[in-house]
């Protein structure tokens, strides 16, 4: 009982932090989108676009850590095939994109993209058909990882695959997809993966104003799914989220059909993470089947672990923090970062499991408690 | 009061920020865009280390244009979507001068957008498909003609081979290579049931069933060869399971386009003896140039043992002559140095003198050369001149009527001469 | 092979000063020829000797063959002790005072070697050793000239070696069935008797007589060609399940100790495949240890990494994974935190490249079963060592007094640390055992893939799979998962391709998980739970 009371007071605490996140977000996001735009280059406080880039993806991999501590932290479903929802979503962007080149690849194939005209293709494969279309590419972005989530849950969950057997399973998904898009003859342009976009609903990739056009949609984009994740999890139905991780078989007896709302988290997980890789893919340049490698989706997981799992200001800070440590160590000590990030993940595992939300809620707890006791004293 | 020093003290941090740019331009930067951890990390290190040493060695002679060379090493850790990030880092953060980097096509792939948005420069030293040209790149590597096409016509001619197997991990480079040779042995009167093309993932490591395999097609009484174009890590496993199956380069020769001393080095090649690879260079030819630079390399790895292979010539050659086009140009700007690349000649390693084409590819001498027990390779085959590469292969049909040429009135990486139209231009 | 040479060098010193000057002016053209004019100067040579010949074609065809470049006579290039040295080929009478400098190499490629190897069957069909013999009639059977037939057929009658005899016979009825100048009763006599060979040379001739002018020589061919092919069939499956059992044999080693750290402790150990990195690495440093003993150093290295692995698993329990008991989620972090620095330490100490390990000379080549069935040595090697492995790790967890605890521990933590069971030890040796394991399978894996930082990487998904497929916990559920998954993969592997094959071994897992979520053999009982 007491356990419960903790969750709703923890939920409540977590729901205290969406306002100034999203301010500080949409905040941050404006004020290096105008410093690009307006101010001139050598200004002090100008942001250059590789920086509006980099912290582009940086949010995409914020949205994505969100979407993976959706099922782990609220539902205790510890995937490690995330990246493959990721990378559908970015591969349905991709090959709008890459339709988008029309005939100004280097092959002048006003159909075909180049890789299939050097591979001596002769007609599109038909689930190239219609992604010249941007609503469709998008709904495709969204509706293959829910499919695919929805059929594997469905799947899994009904036959009760649990705990370390689910976490293989879903690597097992991805390692799968890996190697399938590897291969040539499925269509999405192999190892090479696709690239060497021009625009997008006709507006240059290579613009600046586009760049901060994507940056700036990301950011909206995860403030508006983080509000939106919130309140699902503070509902009633996020309740029984946490009551089925927190003991699945009670929350069976008791009457409530888990597996289903396990399914439809894990669609909705899904869905994230698919938008999330749509965003990317524009901002990156590429997509391809390195994206599915199992060892991306491991990394997906620590994000949230070392941000804090089960808030979802956790999963982003987590994002956002490594990815930038990620950056910041392979250009100071390109020979030993991986050094660095290993000590950091395995001293994260031990001394903050709760991440640095964790942290941050035990440095409170302690003010509080010193707080308290001054009057005493 | 405290507002006005406030505002001072901005300025002046703006100042001192505006102001280190034009302190660090004392040098000339040369970007190193190598994957130092992940998968090619065992290729691309040693890349890496030849850069660091041609800077070190220009510095010595006293830099370019009179300033110092500083390289700036970044790790884009195998990863292909962080070699464009790192990309844009080097040119827009560091200012880089010149870019030397990548070895996948992809990495290629995927920095080249950022190449030409930001008009960068690159130098890309390893073997590659073809089928690309682009202002902003040099092709230092070999391209599908300077080296798959001589060594199919030397198994053909001097070896007797009548069927062949086309071995190649699944991504571009084999990919569009087997289909340039499949083309190429059908024009020359093989039939298709002489060649047998087969592909394996990155990585593989069990070769059982396609060595055995490879056996079989071998036996069936034609001279049979193995053009391999297996990439990195999956080779050595490869050609552990060869000698074990006891296919020996007599019966079956095995002619390889990514397999160099280096690769050879993790490897005890006794089994080996006769298999072939051919490259535009090998650190057993004897040259006074080639043993200078392999005496620096050794000096440089502090490591006796140190091999040289056919990408780091590549490089050599590609620093060598983006010197030489800087101080012809007397700048660094990306667009005369570009200009003044081309008809750059600098000596091979291997004797004879590179030339940079119109195309951005060099033309080069051809080598096949066999392997020995102690790790090297021993010419046996190289072609009379040199060998221009060729941007667009003639044996793929989309490709045919293209041609690349950067200079005045075409400027073009990819003019059809049919339309006389120049398509997929970024810059 | 040096040592052999100088052997041969040694027995044929009486004939040597009649040999050498008759071979002299052969030899100073064999010096100056170009390498593609010197097939008919050795021929040459090869008529005008007999077997004294034997060391100068040996020694041409290692690439062992140079010359003094001023008095342009001939020298063998021995290596003793890492000491180069020159030596006349057949006296081997030495020449102490040539170095490097003086003397050049007389270049070699397939062709001479292909001849070259022709040459020496030849002259061997005279030696005294009977296998000798056969091995040389069966190297001559692909190059059937009139010249070798000639040698044969005056052979034959003499032979009183059984086998020698076979396969002489063997050439002969090749040669008849071939020779259309024959009658044709002869030559479908000829093509009966070469319907019991598994020869290649065999069923290439049939192949070209089944298109034989001659309906009658045609319809026996194809009768022989048919009656060889069934008999190759079943070799080939046999073939083909070996193939899988090997494949089967490195998963079940690169698993079996992720079964024992994940199944029986639940330690999601991520850096297991650089517990197996480790143990191939130890094995590169003990042959650079001792370079001079490559046949035994696999003795010393299985050993040594079970010690190096096993200690490091020790080590990676008592100061990280201690900490984390009961959160086996969160091993996972932590483990992949571990195998990032130890990939790096290992490019750091040992350099990004790939490291050589020698195959032992007992485990290189093949046996040779018949002519379409051979096993490859290191692969039969690594099976046997794979089962071994298995039963002795059986045994350690059924007999000893640590396996009664492993066992304890993994069924019921507290119940075992309330009859006084040290649960913190057993956690550790049992990490340890399980690390060390995986260390033995990188002494293995050593021998048939690649040294080098990424080892470990390439195989920690196929572990985990193998782990999961036989059930966490149960040791003879990841020895039937690995042989299940190996032999599997193999035979889809020809009709699929490798990667096709692969993508449908992990949807069948994938789908096999939904119908029995625990696994083949699934844990009993309320430890599952």
């Amino acid at each position: 009982m007491t356990r419960l009371m903790k969750y709703f007071s923890e939920g409540r605490t977590s729901g205290k932090h969406t306002l100034p996140f999203v301010v500080i977000l949409l905040g941050v996001t404006i004020l290096a989108s105008a410093a690009n735009l307006f101010l001139p280059a050598d200004s002090a406080l100008y942001v250059s676009t590789y920086t509006i880039t980099l912290l582009g993806k940086y949010l995409c991999y914020a949205m994505l850590a969100l979407a993976v501590d959706i099922i782990w932290g609220y539902c205790g479903i510890l995937s490690l095939g995330h990246g493959a929802f990721f990378a559908l979503g970015g591969y349905a962007m991709g090959m709008y994109l890459m339709r988008q080149i029309g005939d100004r690849g280097v092959y002048g194939n006003p159909l075909l993209p180049d890789f299939m005209v050097f591979l001596d293709w002769k007609e599109l494969p038909w689930f190239w058909l219609g992604m010249d279309q941007f609503w469709f590419a998008m709904l495709m972005a969204v509706l293959v990882p829910g499919v695919l989530a929805f059929v594997f849950g469905w799947l899994a969950f009904r036959s009760r695959v649990t705990g370390v057997y689910l976490s293989i399973m879903t690597q097992a998904l991805t390692y799968a997809l890996l190697l399938a898009f590897f291969r040539n003859e499925m269509g999405f342009g192999g190892n090479n993966g696709l690239t060497d976009f021009k625009e997008i609903l006709g507006f240059n990739l290579q613009a600046d104003s586009t760049r901060v056009a994507l940056f700036l949609i990301t950011a909206i984009l995860l403030a508006v799914i983080f509000v939106v994740s919130q309140k699902i999890l503070s509902s009633r139905l996020g309740k029984v989220v946490l009551a089925i991780r927190d003991s699945e078989s009670r929350s069976r007896f008791i009457g409530y059909r888990t597996d289903r709302y396990k399914v439809w988290l894990f669609v909705y997980s899904a869905v994230i993470a698919g938008i999330a890789g749509a965003l990317y893919v524009p901002q990156v340049g590429i997509i391809n089947p390195g994206e599915f490698s199992p060892i991306n989706s491991i990394e997906m997981v620590i994000w949230v672990a070392v941000g804090g799992r089960g808030t979802l200001i956790g999963a982003v800070i987590g994002a956002l923090l490594v990815n930038y440590a990620k950056t910041r160590f392979t250009a100071i000590m390109p020979d030993a970062w991986l050094f660095a990030l290993g000590a950091m993940f395995v001293l994260v595992t031990l001394y903050l499991p709760k991440g640095l939300m964790g942290l941050y809620g035990q440095l409170k707890a302690k003010r509080n408690t010193v707080m308290n006791k001054e009057p005493q004293a | 009061m405290k507002i006005k020093t406030l505002t001072s003290a901005i300025v002046l941090s703006g100042a001192t920020l505006i102001a280190l740019p034009s302190l660090a331009a004392e040098t000339i930067k040369v970007g190193v865009l190598h994957s130092l951890s992940g998968t090619m990390a065992i290729s691309e290190t040693t890349l890496k280390d030849t850069v660091l040493m041609m800077v070190d060695d220009q510095n010595k002679k006293g830099g370019l244009l009179g300033k110092k060379l500083e390289a700036i090493v970044v790790d884009p850790a195998s990863n292909w979507p962080l070699f464009a990030e790192k990309g844009r880092e080097l040119l827009t953060k560091d200012k880089v001068d010149v870019i030397f980097g990548s070895w996948t096509s992809v990495s290629r792939k995927s920095v080249l957008p950022v190449l030409e948005e930001l008009n960068g420069l690159m130098f890309y030293p390893v073997q590659y498909e073809g089928e690309e040209s682009s202002k902003n790149v040099f092709y230092t590597g070999a391209a599908p003609n300077q080296q798959a096409i001589p060594a199919v016509d030397y198994l053909m001619n001097d070896l007797g081979v009548e069927r062949f197997v086309l071995a190649g991990t699944d991504y571009v480079y084999p990919r569009t290579t087997n289909k340039i040779l499949e083309a190429y042995l059908k024009a020359k009167g093989v039939a298709a049931k002489d060649i047998m093309i087969n592909y394996t993932p990155f990585g593989h490591s069990d070769w059982q069933s396609i060595v055995s395999d490879v056996k079989k097609f071998g036996s069936e009484g034609k001279k049979t060869a193995v053009v391999s174009t297996i990439n990195g890590d999956a080779n050595i496993p490869f050609y552990k399971e060869l000698g074990n199956q006891g296919i020996s380069a007599e019966d079956i020769p095995v002619v390889a386009f990514s397999v160099g001393e280096e690769e050879l080095s993790g490897l005890d090649t006794k089994p080996l003896v006769g298999h072939l690879a051919a490259w535009n260079y090998f650190q057993s030819v004897e040259t006074p140039e080639n043993e200078a630079f392999i005496k620096a390399w050794k000096a440089y790895t502090k490591n006796p043992k140190r091999v040289t292979n056919d990408p780091m010539e590549a490089t050599y050659i590609g620093f060598k002559m983006w010197a030489n086009a800087v101080t012809q140009a007397g700048t660094t700007d990306v667009d005369a140095v570009e200009q003044a690349m081309i008809g750059q000649k600098t000596p091979n390693l291997t004797g004879g003198i590179a030339v940079m084409n119109k195309n951005h590819h060099l033309s080069k001498p051809v080598l096949i050369g066999e392997i020995q027990d102690n790790g090297q390779f021993e010419v046996v085959w190289e072609t009379d001149g040199v060998v221009a590469g060729d941007a667009w292969s003639d044996f793929l049909p989309g490709s045919k009527d293209l041609i690349s040429d950067w200079t005045a009135p075409i400027k073009c990486g990819n003019y059809n001469t049919k339309t006389k139209t120049c398509s997929g231009q970024n810059y | 092979m040096a040592l052999c040479c100088c052997l041969f060098g040694l027995f044929s010193l009486p004939s040597f000063a009649v040999e050498s000057t008759s071979l002299d002016p052969l030899l100073a053209d064999l010096v100056d020829a170009k390498i593609s004019k010197m097939v008919p100067i050795l021929d040459k040579i090869e008529k005008a000797s007999d077997e004294t010949v034997l060391p100068l074609f040996r020694t041409l065809l290692n690439g062992d063959l140079y010359y003094i470049k001023s008095t342009k006579q001939v020298v063998g290039q021995f290596d003793t002790n890492g000491e180069t040295l020159y030596k006349d080929v057949f006296t081997g009478q030495a020449h102490p005072a040539l170095t490097k400098r003086d003397v050049k190499k007389i270049r070699v490629n397939n062709t001479l070697r292909g001849y070259l190897r022709n040459a020496i069957a030849r002259i061997q069909l005279t030696s005294k050793n009977s296998s000798v013999r056969e091995s040389a009639v069966r190297e001559l059977l692909s190059k059937l000239d009139d010249d070798t037939v000639d040698i044969l057929e005056r052979l034959y009658p003499h032979e009183t070696n059984k086998k020698v005899k076979q396969a002489m016979g063997l050439a002969l009825a090749m040669n008849t069935a071939s020779q259309t100048q024959l009658a044709v009763s002869n030559r479908i006599a000829a093509i009966d008797t070469l319907a019991d060979s598994l020869e290649n040379d065999v069923r290439n001739l049939l192949t070209t007589l089944s298109n034989d002018e001659n309906p009658a020589i045609q319809e026996a061919s194809k009768a022989a060609l048919d009656t060889i092919a069934q008999r190759a069939n079943r070799f080939a499956f046999v073939d083909q399940l070996f193939f899988g059992l090997s494949l089967g044999s490195v998963l079940l080693l690169a698993s079996i100790g992720l079964a024992i750290t994940f199944g029986v402790m639940g330690v999601i150990n991520m850096a297991h495949g650089e517990m197996i990195m480790l143990g191939a690495y130890t094995t590169y440093v003990v042959q650079l240890i001792m370079p001079n003993y490559i046949d035994y150093s696999i003795w010393v290295a299985i050993p040594a990494a079970f010690l190096v692995s096993g200690l490091m698993g020790v080590l990676i329990e008592r100061l990280v994974i201690r900490h984390l008991h009961g959160r086996p989620l969160e091993t996972l972090l932590a483990t992949f935190g571990i195998s990032l620095i130890l990939q790096q330490l290992v490019r750091t100490i040992f350099s990004p490249l790939n490291r050589q390990v020698s195959t032992p000379s007992w485990m290189s080549g093949s046996w040779e079963i018949n002519p379409v069935l051979s096993l490859t040595l290191n692969r039969l090697y690594i099976l046997a060592f794979a089962l071994l492995v298995f039963i002795a790790l059986v045994i350690i967890l059924k007999k000893t007094s640590l396996g009664l605890n492993v066992r304890a521990v993994s069924q019921n933590r507290n119940m075992a640390k309330a009859m006084g069971v040290k649960t913190n030890w057993v956690d550790a040796m049992t990490f340890g055992l399980g690390s060390g394991i995986a260390g033995i399978a990188g002494v293995a894996l050593s021998q048939l893939t690649n040294v080098g930082p990424n080892l470990g990487q390439a195989y920690i998904i196929d572990s985990f799979m193998v782990v999961v497929f036989g059930g966490v916990g149960n040791l003879l559920g990841t020895l039937v998962a690995a042989f299940t998954l190996g032999i599997a993969t193999k035979f889809l592997e020809p009709t699929t391709g490798a990667v096709l094959a692969a993508i449908l071994v992990l949807v069948f897992i994938i789908l096999f998980i939904q119908k029995r979520p625990k696994g083949l053999f699934p844990q009993k009982g309320r430890a599952a739970e």
